[in-house]
């Protein structure tokens, strides 16, 4: 313990006086990470029920409970809310408090910027959700907000843009701050290819944003001005081609889905080391395949568009280029399970859910690489075959490694030991309840269902109704998570962590006390290889 | 002959793709038989070693971790190996695409323009044309709330009012467009779809080798009727599409309705 920097006196420990000062006006990476958790799992929970107002009605054919102007406003904020409410703030939240531990930084880089990244979002997502109970109502043309029927709403569309244009601020200052951070601040002896893979990862999803939220930000504002200011940049009668906005919008989409991913990537390439107790296979391997779906993922956008009207040699290109992500996605796998081949195993709740992302993302992985293969994806196109893809990668990928994640680093931000049993039983109960939503629906896409539609033919029925089961045990099961975490965090209620709280776990967070001082690191760490996970220069 | 018609309606359970009644559904079919079997079969290694790791290198078990974290000729064959499974798959996919696109020395053409929440079909150079709409029982079961069941309502909205009459054994071009929002036109039993976006004219090509009633949805979010603008389209011998398109042209409307008739069409309830 000779080589950590916290103070002897309590000073490292001094949480600013007050409720504002502490959380309204804090530059503390540790107590920004948790606001950002915090605000994830309540826009987790909000989408969540707009997703079980979906359920309910597609529950039984008929048009029973909504109407279907209203269950389109429902599909639309479901997605906004869960990628740009829950997801993103998640994995944002997570590199606040890790990245800066991980490489033996005081914080990040711009701590006031980072105040600002966090609290521009309550206010987006006051804006958005306000559009639900205005007049006109919600966005209703999805989040992919195709015009031109995403102009025929009414001038709600402003909020929506208005809302979007703040997210991606946030996003753009956020990833700002890792670059700056990872590149600038490690201590002496953090090279970067001794980094553990969860900063690899947040680094290259840095460069991504950057690069496309700019783009989402010029799209939606071309939308704008086609509303209000008369151009005609996606309407035909002017001049302009509504497939101009596709190509745009999945500019930005494809990346943004990695960008939802490659940290779930290094969430789950630091848990099952530790609970194989035995290093991650081929780290450098990790390194670069993760570099190159980076790469890969800004030429393959128009795999979104396939039925558009594409010349051939656009379709077979982009179909080239799809499959081509296979291989690298391939090798992360392929390479977590060598991990775990030989390892000597427990499988507290952080190993489950790694285990089951594992399992359930190549599930996904599976139908993403159909989906790329032009002339089935003829067939499966806006189908529940693509429902069940991405909420396969989403859910059972990205969800799943977020809750991995918050498991594994609750110990080390808590000083608490959540429940162990209730962990289990979150995670079995989750596993079971979202299996049964999301799987038939890939039967449902094969048997010819559309997706965004309120009602449909009484043969639909049958897998409609058990993935309406599964919505609502996934939705209720989410109930237990919180009060784990309410129990563990606010009550206080289980046992005290250990500096090193899994027996496994290497790098330099689990040098650090638990719960890690509110200021850590404020002198360099002096490093020794066996410090970190990745210490091992041969390897 | 009656195999191809019943999955001419999706079916209940319906578990997998129907191999359709024309080439490029067929070719849909084995592209996507084709990459689901490679899949099962890394499924099984991957999720295979994941089993017998769970089972055997468990610490409870006495499992004493390895060190190791490299293996070069693993490592190889991991990345090779899948390269040439993608190019197995994208082979055939390559070719089927390159027939796909091919309209040329087609027979007739069908004009396609999607609406909210309608399509309207003209057949080019014969000058008949009208629109086909969700039919009136779908539309009074679905406003009024209560829920439809399979023996009463076996086309519940994959019905309509006109259906689109067409030849078997004919290569027919479509050139699709729409009159508002970016709609798209699927009929699985066909094999494709293309979508009808305002501006812009798209094609696609088809020839049905099986006489029957096929049925199909609007596949582009188009608004609140998105989910209730159902396709039928109604294939019938060559012979039997003059009469039909004699019938229309001379306002015959009792005879042409009694061709387009998709009312009780063998097998169609599958």
């Amino acid at each position: 313990m000779a080589n950590t920097a916290v103070q002897h006196d309590d000073h490292a420990d001094h949480k600013p006086e007050g409720f504002f000062n502490r959380w309204v006006f804090t530059t503390n990476h540790k107590d920004i990470g948790t606001l950002y958790l915090v605000f994830s799992l309540v826009m987790f929970l909000i989408g969540g029920s707009m997703a079980l107002v979906i359920r309910a009605e597609l529950f039984q054919p008929g048009l029973q409970l909504v109407d279907p102007a209203f269950f389109n406003q429902m599909t639309t904020m479901h997605a906004l809310v869960m990628i740009f409410g829950a997801v993103m703030p998640a994995f944002v939240g997570l590199a606040n408090w890790m990245v800066p531990l991980m490489i033996g930084a005081p914080d990040m880089a711009l701590p006031r910027m980072n105040n600002w990244s966090f609290w521009i979002l309550p206010f987006a997502f006051t804006l958005l959700l306000s559009t639900l109970v205005s007049p006109g109502g919600g966005p209703a043309g999805g989040w992919t907000l195709y015009p031109p029927l995403s102009l025929q709403g009414g001038s709600n569309m402003a909020f929506v843009i208005f809302a979007i244009h703040l997210m991606g601020i946030s996003s753009i200052m956020g990833a700002i701050n890792i670059i700056a951070t990872i590149l600038n601040m490690r201590a002496p002896g953090v090279d970067l290819l001794k980094m553990p893979v969860f900063v690899w990862t947040w680094l290259i999803t840095a460069f991504l944003l950057i690069a496309v939220m700019p783009v989402l930000a010029g799209a939606v504002t071309m939308l704008l001005t086609d509303k209000f200011f008369a151009t005609s940049f996606f309407n035909a009668a002017g001049g302009g081609d509504p497939v101009m906005f596709q190509h745009i919008f999945w500019f930005f989409g494809h990346p943004e889905v990695y960008i939802m991913i490659l940290p779930a990537f290094g969430i789950v390439s630091e848990i099952i080391p530790t609970f194989a107790r035995k290093p991650l296979f081929g780290y450098q391997a990790m390194v670069y395949a993760t570099a190159s779906i980076a790469f890969l993922s800004f030429i393959v956008w128009a795999h979104h568009m396939f039925t558009v009207g594409m010349p051939l040699g656009g379709e077979l290109f982009f179909m080239y280029a799809t499959m081509l992500i296979a291989v690298p996605t391939g090798v992360k796998v392929f390479n977590w399970v060598s991990t775990m081949w030989q390892g000597s195993m427990t499988f507290e709740t952080p190993m489950l859910f790694a285990i089951g992302f594992v399992i359930m993302f190549t599930i996904g992985g599976f139908s993403g690489l159909m989906l790329a293969i032009v002339p089935a994806d003829f067939q499966y196109h806006d189908t529940y075959f693509v429902v069940a893809h991405f909420h396969y990668v989403l859910v059972t990928g990205a969800i799943f490694a977020i809750m991995a994640g918050v498991y594994y680093w609750l110990p080390k931000w808590t000083g608490q030991m959540y429940n162990e049993t209730l962990g289990k039983w979150h995670f079995w109960l989750s596993t079971i309840f979202v299996n049964l939503l999301f799987f038939p629906q890939h039967f449902l896409g094969l048997a010819g269902m559309p997706r965004r539609i309120p009602d449909y033919n009484v043969a639909f029925a049958d897998f409609n109704f058990w993935s309406s089961i599964g919505g609502f045990g996934f939705g209720l099961s989410q109930l237990l998570l919180v009060y784990i975490i309410v129990r563990c965090c606010l009550l206080k209620k289980g046992a005290k962590a250990e500096a090193r709280s899994w027996e496994g776990a290497r790098g330099l967070e689990w040098t650090l006390p638990s719960p890690a001082p509110h200021h850590t690191f404020t002198t360099p760490p002096t490093i020794r290889n066996s410090d970190l996970a990745h210490g091992d220069v041969t390897h | 002959m009656a195999h191809s018609l019943a999955y001419a309606n999706p079916e209940p359970w319906q578990l997998n793709l129907s191999p359709g009644v024309t080439q490029t559904a067929e070719n849909a079919y084995h592209a996507h038989m084709l990459v689901l079997w490679i899949c099962v079969a890394i499924g099984v290694v991957v999720f295979g070693a994941m089993a017998i790791s769970m089972v055997k290198f468990r610490k409870s078990k006495g499992a004493v971790p390895a060190t190791w974290s490299h293996n070069t000729v693993a490592e190889l064959i991991w990345t090779v190996v899948p390269v040439l499974l993608l190019i197995a798959m994208a082979w055939p996919a390559t070719r089927y695409l390159i027939a796909q696109y091919d309209t040329s020395e087609s027979e007739m053409t069908v004009k396609v323009t999607g609406y909210q929440w309608m399509w309207r079909y003209e057949y080019l150079g014969e000058d008949v044309g009208f629109t086909s709409r969700l039919d009136r029982e779908s539309e009074r079961i679905r406003q009024s709330g209560i829920t439809p069941t399979l023996a009463d309502n076996p086309n519940y909205l994959l019905d309509v009012d006109n259906a689109l009459v067409l030849p078997t054994d004919t290569k027919i071009r479509f050139v699709i467009t729409a009159d508002d929002v970016i709609h798209a036109w699927w009929v699985p039993a066909l094999g494709w779809k293309q979508d009808a976006i305002p501006g812009v004219i798209n094609e696609a090509w088809t020839e049905i080798r099986q006489p029957g009633v096929y049925r199909g949805q609007c596949a582009e979010l188009c608004g609140k009727d998105h989910g209730f603008m159902p396709i039928v389209v109604k294939a019938v011998p060559k012979a039997e599409y003059q009469n039909w398109l004699v019938a229309q042209k001379s306002g015959d409307t009792a005879a042409a309705a009694r061709i387009a008739s998709v009312a009780a069409v063998v097998g169609d309830e599958g």
